[in-house]
């Protein structure tokens, strides 16, 4: 049996796509952990030519433990890029991971996207998406991002010169709801399946039902929104 | 005469905190989403996404009557 035998729902074409492509997993917090997880699990990076690219500037606090997949006993103040890398060898050794200890800024943001197919948005901060998806814009790349904040979340799919994030984040760079209500276990998880789940699909050469669309996420209410981003 | 209307404001989130999940705002006269958020005391700085109609709008736009608002307060966490 292979491993990935139960991806049934992608062609063999499809899941060598995967394994081939390049992708930009910026920040490694509650969203980035798992979806570095679920992309590798995917194979995506494991191929000829494959890559996965991640970074985050920070080391594991005790209170990422409750939500980040890379935060355990073990890693507390240890850098969460070192996590990263830690966790692919666990669970696909021939997945190519580059892990940096580095935070995203307009200097480097453009060198991050160096040979990249595909960005997945999980940071935290609201200036850094935007500067982010900037330079997705300027090199034609699509973006896939994704934010949480307590029982709330958000994930969209963007597309280069026609989608802009800013419509998201009208009032400006400040924080979000996320200040006040934290994040607990399963928002993020969630949501970053989301996010791996739009990122699966345009790797394989397939269309993103969230492409230009905004799904708003309220677990507490358990409601779901989806609108244009036009 | 003047024309009076009538919006329904959809809240998201936290902004539905002793408001409820839609208020129903009539206006004697011609109105903005300003002016509507500000008689429901929302601050612009507490609104990340406006959307008229399910479109993407803008605070000082004139509304026409039946115009509808979905108003979202920023989520930014990662």
């Amino acid at each position: 049996m292979g491993r990935h035998d139960r991806d049934l729902i992608f062609s063999e074409e499809e899941k060598a796509r995967l394994r081939a492509s390049r992708v930009l997993v910026a920040g490694l917090g509650g969203l980035g952990g798992q979806v570095l997880e679920l992309l590798l699990r995917l194979g995506v990076g494991s191929g000829p030519g494959g890559l996965l690219r991640a970074l985050d500037p920070d080391r594991f606090e005790e209170s990422n433990l409750n939500r980040q997949l890379l935060a355990t006993r073990t890693s507390l103040g240890r850098p969460k890029a070192e996590a990263a890398r830690g966790r692919a060898a666990l669970v696909d050794a021939d997945c190519r991971v580059e892990a940096l200890e580095a935070a995203l800024d307009s200097r480097n943001a453009s060198a991050m996207l160096d040979g990249i197919d595909l960005a997945v948005d999980c940071l935290d901060s609201v200036e850094a998406r935007l500067v982010l998806a900037e330079a997705c814009a300027a090199r034609g790349l699509k973006l896939v991002h994704g934010a949480v904040a307590g029982w709330y979340g958000q994930v969209a799919v963007l597309r280069p010169r026609r989608d802009s994030l800013a419509r998201l984040y009208r009032q400006g760079a400040g924080p979000g709801l996320e200040a006040a209500l934290g994040n607990p276990a399963f928002s993020p998880a969630l949501v970053a399946s989301l996010e791996a789940c739009e990122a699966a699909k345009l790797l394989a050469g397939r269309e993103s039902a969230l492409a230009g669309r905004v799904l708003r996420l309220d677990l507490l209410e358990m409601e779901f929104e989806v609108f244009e981003l036009g | 005469m003047a024309a009076g209307a009538v919006h329904e404001v959809r809240l998201f989130a936290t902004l539905r905190t002793g408001r409820g999940k839609v208020v129903v705002l009539e206006t004697e006269r011609p109105s903005t989403p300003a002016e509507l958020l500000g008689r429901l005391g929302i601050r612009r700085e507490e609104v990340a996404i406006l959307l008229v109609n399910g479109r993407d709008g803008s605070f000082d736009a004139p509304l026409a009557t039946g115009d509808y608002l979905s108003v979202f307060p920023p989520v930014g966490g990662g």
